[in-house]
């Protein structure tokens, strides 16, 4: 954050620096990163070592910080009683299909709408930012319905893959970050390739897509992080225990489940998206501030 | 996708071209552009568009024994007369107003907290953004067993206790669903809503504080005279946006308080949409539901931007 050093924010560096301001922001600072850290990390832990605890250790009052005699077993257990190897590689499986089949229709459709604008582009366009406003509640009854019977083809979809697939690519936000970057790659660049005699498709593949590395990147990100957080539909869309999700099946079995079961799977089931989001952590953010500032 | 093999470029670059090699020249490249849409726009038809009309028109509708009949306002009128129909509505709305208050505040005053900090603010931002992260129902098992557990067990009433303070039911008492569903949601939600005001913070010019603090505004005013005005835009957007999303609260009723909750304290419209839709077997009652809940939110968005629009 080098910027921060410049530019003044609401209380001036020389205040903050001196005497007592000094020490106002030093005990102010620890006051936040310790309250911070308890709020934020606090409940992760209690879930880390809560998962560790024997049914009686849980129900003691006042509850134990540490858990006196570490149950291992209550993971195995979870990971076994879930058939959480399986739930974990159907989540794993939507998310890549997920990723796979949003870059290729999405960067296509953008790279359309941005640089080759058929007729009626825009149109297309407005009618596919106009979903952004219809909340996704409003849709489900009538998307389920769609997907147990395909208009024209007649298929049902239920517990394919391509119903957690193929819903994700109408995905108007993607669309527009993807166009806006597409927009802001020269128009020059496009032309010299044209002239080159390139068709569409190649100066999409070697020109655009290799300058567009880091939106696709947030795209992928948040399509592997939309499809691991999602909930009722794939819970709709899914019903049968092979096919089931690791939120799904995790609520599924947890009526008959020991709570410190329940929670150990609930670690597990969080541990994938907390490791890309420690590794991605950047890309997160600035994708989520530039989607949604510079519109 | 074999029909994106565009055709060779048109190689006549030193003679005028004529009228018709121009029409079929532009002719295809329109349809190279729509040859790229086509998978994007297949699937917004099928899944966004389609079902946009169908729920309209089922509303209207009703299947028994696979037989569909056009039942007029029949759907409408049996949803509305269920007595669940106003509890939804009551319970989704004060959960709206009570996310407003806390939701809405909180992330916006840790975001100018958070910007005069110039140090472990990649740590504070982590930590923040950290169970926005974690998947709905991992979170929220961890709030119902661990932390509004009832008993002096559960951490919020191990923490109460300890302070001298009365312990609470929680989830299982129906005035304190509701609030203990807006804690649970602000902590999962709130890290999306601190990143993008501390972006919107960073625009800010340093010379507006500067003067401010010249013509002797303290911290409060330079925060409602500098601040405010300076980020009104995105205050207004991100107020939208949770008002949306808060009003199609689901998954804390489903997981907190087994869906109804005491008393039904915890019943949500979009869970009432679910109850009718997959358990009730009436999916044209759903479907009217549905049209219902985007109604009020239209009729929300239009005074939004009625609102926005004249104080500019």
């Amino acid at each position: 954050m080098a910027q921060d050093s410049g530019s003044r924010t609401l209380i001036s560096h020389a205040q903050l620096r001196r005497g007592r301001g000094r020490v106002i922001y030093w005990l102010l600072l620890s006051v936040v990163v310790l309250g911070f850290t308890l709020v934020f990390l606090g409940p992760l832990y209690w879930m880390v070592t809560g998962a560790l605890k024997s049914g009686q250790e849980i129900a003691q009052t006042p509850p134990s910080l540490f858990p006196k005699d570490p149950q291992f077993q209550n993971y195995i257990d979870a990971w076994n009683n879930l058939d959480l190897g399986k739930l974990l590689f159907n989540t794993f499986y939507y998310a890549a299909g997920a990723v796979v089949f949003q870059l290729i229709f999405d960067t296509a459709a953008a790279y359309s709408l941005s640089k080759l604008r058929p007729v009626f582009g825009n149109a297309i366009l407005g009618l596919m930012l106009a979903t952004l406003m219809i909340p996704a509640m409003v849709l489900i009854v009538p998307q389920y319905v769609t997907v147990i019977d395909l208009p024209i083809l007649h298929l049902n979809l239920l517990d394919s893959p391509f119903s957690i697939w193929l819903p994700l690519v109408a995905n108007a936000f993607n669309i527009f970050l993807l166009k806006r970057f597409f927009d802001s790659i020269p128009e020059d660049l496009m032309a010299a390739a044209m002239v080159d005699g390139a068709t569409p498709m190649r100066t999409l593949w070697s020109i655009i897509l290799p300058m567009s590395r880091p939106i696709l990147g947030v795209v992928s990100i948040f399509a592997v992080t939309a499809v691991w957080k999602d909930f009722l539909w794939p819970k709709l869309v899914m019903p049968s225990p092979e096919t089931r999700t690791v939120s799904v099946g995790i609520y599924a079995f947890a009526g008959g489940t020991p709570q410190n079961v329940v929670i150990a799977a609930s670690v597990i089931a969080a541990i994938p998206t907390v490791i890309i989001f420690l590794l991605f952590q950047r890309n997160i953010m600035s994708g989520l501030t530039t989607g949604s500032l510079k519109g | 996708m074999a029909i994106i093999t565009a055709p060779p470029p048109a190689r006549q670059a030193a003679s005028v071209p004529s009228a018709s090699a121009r029409r079929s020249r532009k002719l295809r490249d329109n349809l190279t552009g729509h040859a790229f849409l086509i998978g994007a726009v297949i699937c917004f038809a099928l899944f966004m568009w389609y079902p946009m009309i169908r729920g309209v028109v089922m509303s209207f509708q009703r299947t028994r024994r696979g037989e569909t009949t056009w039942v007029g306002w029949d759907n409408y009128t049996r949803i509305i007369a269920d007595p669940s129909f106003w509890t939804a509505w009551k319970n989704t709305l004060y959960f709206t107003v009570l996310a407003l208050v806390l939701g809405y505040v909180v992330p916006f005053l840790v975001a100018i907290l958070l910007n005069e900090f110039r140090h472990a603010k990649g740590y504070l931002r982590i930590l923040v953004y950290l169970p926005v992260m974690l998947p709905p129902a991992s979170a929220l098992f961890l709030f119902k067993f661990y932390a509004y557990d009832p008993s002096e067990a559960g951490l919020f009433n191990a923490i109460l206790a300890s302070l001298g303070l009365p312990t609470s039911e929680w989830v299982q008492s129906p005035t304190m669903t509701m609030p203990a569903m807006v804690i649970a949601s602000t902590w999962m939600n709130m890290g999306g809503a601190v990143l993008i005001y501390l972006a919107a913070l960073q625009n800010i010019p340093g010379e507006l504080y500067e003067a401010a603090e010249l013509d002797g505004a303290g911290i409060v005013k330079r925060i409602w005279h500098v601040t405010i005005p300076q980020t009104k835009l995105i205050l207004a957007l991100l107020a939208m946006l949770q008002i949306v999303a808060t009003m199609q609260l689901f998954i804390e009723p489903l997981i907190l308080a087994n869906g109804a909750g005491t008393q039904d304290s915890a019943t949500s419209v979009a869970y009432l949409i679910y109850q009718h839709g997959f358990f009730q077997n009436d999916l044209n009652g759903a479907a009217a539901l549905g049209v219902i809940m985007l109604l009020v939110l239209a009729a929300f968005s239009a005074v939004y931007v009625r609102l926005s629009t004249k104080e500019n």
